[in-house]
């Protein structure tokens, strides 16, 4: 995954010009300036045993692209799984520590992880569709939530597709099975089909890494869109992704929140050696 | 280049050899089966088909083996299936649903799963004597074809949870959990997504399963179904009953040749029956697995 081995600090100027749109990064103080969306408060979280984050602090704040970046088995995955409560169906698991979604915390017993997750959407790591028809697949979110009526069905479902730029791609075979579409588009597919429920906030595992420049590239502009009405964490292994998206990133290694600012920050200025060795290739 | 590492050695072509060697007994092994199940059927058609004709189809037994048949035998199994399939389904796919879907980890659920791993393997006649019991006696439901079909319930039962249960344990978690992602609750992830993607391996399971509800003659005699009096068709669930392998069963033991031709056209029926029921279950397989594939 780690390409970027010869890039040298600044990365941002690495920025690729030819977008169609400048994607300014919001700024340090805009960030500081926002309303936590999500507030996560020493989190430590257990496969087990196995202690798979340590002791995580961490401020989401609103409107904003939140990137999460680190090496393999850093717990990236692990962490987003934590904000839509997706670890409660792993057996023997355990989980410390405050997550606070808008002021309600969102750990404990009492909370309707049904309801939570309506409002905090995934794409997965790996694409996941339903053996079912193109437009099943995008129209199961509004179905379960009691979405009826055909025509307003479709509709969520066209603008779910044009939105994850699949809408030309399938527009003429919406009901072929969703397995038969490539990977890249199995992956826009699960990005529609998260949007469909018009979530709050939108968790992302990697959702271009099975993606063309192209389609990389209409997803990040897609990110960039939602960015004023969603509030939006996405994990990404690409050094120069998390800089082109994200407002504000953040590092881990080892379970550990190693350093968490804002992206211009962060990228042309770590405050931390391990985060400078890790953007610049030097390990990870 | 040098060549060398394509040249035969005596010991590449030894192992050569004993691969070959295992494939000629693999295929041996294989040969045998079919040879014996070509032979035994060749056996029942030659004894069977100068006897099969629309009569044997009609007729009731009789104490003429010229004029008897399986009117009330056949009737009565299509009943004994169909009544089986209506009660196990349900059961068999609800507590394979509560097992696999709802029940966490726990010692009470290994304890449950192990007695429905050896329940599958208790001898049928087992469930006969159960059955008389519990069904015609206890429960006064007499000798009719509720009765049976309860205790033939009770002999597929675990085949279809086991079966049920495989299905839905090889539906993939990543489906699961993009359901739960999006808001749906445990119930319309079980109903809309889970159940569907295991329909082609729960259908396959209750069909293979009603075939062995259908070829069951044990626990049927033990509960003291009648073969030979039965000279009605059956009509209702409380009927009395015979079943296609207690009527084969009873003339078969029949020391009168002429007897073993009419059972042998009877085999013939059944198997035919059994063939069908196959049939159905591959092509459940074929259709819906073309769509299904993760
Ligand atoms: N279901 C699980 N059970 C036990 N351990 C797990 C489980 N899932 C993840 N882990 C462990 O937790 C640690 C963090 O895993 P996680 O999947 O969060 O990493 P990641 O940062 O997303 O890695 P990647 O970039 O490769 O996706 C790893 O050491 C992993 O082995
Ligand atoms: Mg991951």
């Amino acid at each position: 995954m780690m390409q970027e081995t010869t890039i040298d600090r600044p990365i941002m100027p690495l920025r690729p010009t030819s977008f169609p749109r400048e994607r300014p990064s919001r700024t340090a103080d805009d960030l500081a300036g926002r309303p936590p969306k999500i507030s996560v408060d020493h989190l430590n979280f257990y496969y087990g045993p196995k202690q798979a984050l340590s002791d995580v602090t961490l401020m989401i704040p609103q409107h904003c692209v939140t990137a999460l970046i680190g090496p393999s088995g850093c717990g990236k995955s692990t962490f987003l799984r934590c904000l839509n409560r997706m670890n409660d169906m792993i057996d023997n698991t355990r989980v410390e520590g405050e997550i606070i979604l808008d002021g309600r915390s969102i750990l404990g017993p009492k909370v309707d992880v049904v309801a939570l997750r309506k409002r905090v959407g995934m794409v997965f790591q790996k694409s996941n569709p339903f053996p079912k028809s193109v437009f099943e697949n995008v129209a199961y979110g509004p179905r379960v939530a009691g979405v009826r009526g055909k025509s307003v069905l479709y509709e969520i479902v066209e603008k779910s597709l044009v939105r994850a730029a699949l809408w030309d791609e399938v527009k003429d075979r919406l009901n072929d099975s969703a397995l038969q579409l490539s990977g890249g588009q199995q992956q826009r597919l699960c990005i529609a089909r998260a949007l469909a429920t018009n979530p709050d906030v939108l968790l992302m595992d990697e959702p271009a890494s099975a993606l063309d420049p192209a389609s990389t590239s209409r997803i990040e502009d897609l990110i960039f869109e939602l960015r004023d009405r969603y509030t939006i964490v996405i994990v990404t292994h690409n050094m120069q992704q998390a800089a082109r998206v994200s407002d504000q990133t953040a590092f881990f290694y080892q379970g550990e929140l190693i350093e968490a600012g804002s992206t211009n920050e962060l990228f042309t200025n770590p405050a931390r050696k391990q985060t400078e060795d890790y953007i610049t290739g030097r390990f990870g | 280049m040098s060549q060398t590492a394509f040249e035969t050695t005596a010991y590449s072509r030894r192992r050569a050899r004993m691969s070959q060697a295992f494939s000629v007994l693999c295929l041996a092994a294989t040969s045998l089966g079919v040879l014996v199940l070509i032979l035994l059927i060749w056996e029942i058609l030659w004894q069977g088909l100068p006897w099969l004709n629309a009569r044997l189809l009609t007729s009731f037994p009789s104490m003429y083996p010229e004029k008897a048949g399986i009117a009330a035998a056949l009737v009565s199994s299509l009943w004994l299936i169909t009544l089986t399939a209506l009660f196990s389904v349900p059961i068999g796919v609800g507590a394979a649903v509560y097992l696999e879907e709802y029940a966490q980890a726990s010692r009470w659920r290994s304890l449950v799963q192990l007695n429905i791993a050896n329940l599958a393997g208790v001898p049928s006649i087992v469930y006969g004597i159960l059955g008389l019991g519990l069904f015609v006696r206890a429960l006064a439901l007499q000798r009719s074809i509720l009765a049976g079909s309860l205790t033939l319930t009770l002999v597929v039962l675990p085949i279809v949870i086991l079966a049920a249960q495989e299905s839905l344990r090889a539906v993939p978690n990543s489906i699961r959990q993009a359901s739960f992602a999006l808001g749906a609750t445990r119930w319309q992830t079980v109903w809309h997504q889970v159940l569907p993607a295991a329909t082609p391996g729960i259908m396959t399971g209750v069909i293979l399963a009603i075939s062995r509800a259908m070829g069951e003659a044990a626990p049927l005699v033990a509960m003291g179904a009648a073969a030979t009096f039965i000279t009605f068709i059956p009509l209702s669930p409380i009927d009395e009953f015979s079943a296609l392998p207690v009527q084969i069963y009873d003339w078969a033991s029949r020391p009168q040749p002429e007897y073993h031709h009419v059972a042998a056209a009877a085999i013939v029926v059944l198997l035919t029956v059994l063939i069908l029921l196959n049939a159905t279950a591959v092509y459940v397989r074929y259709r819906y697995g073309k769509r299904i594939r993760w």
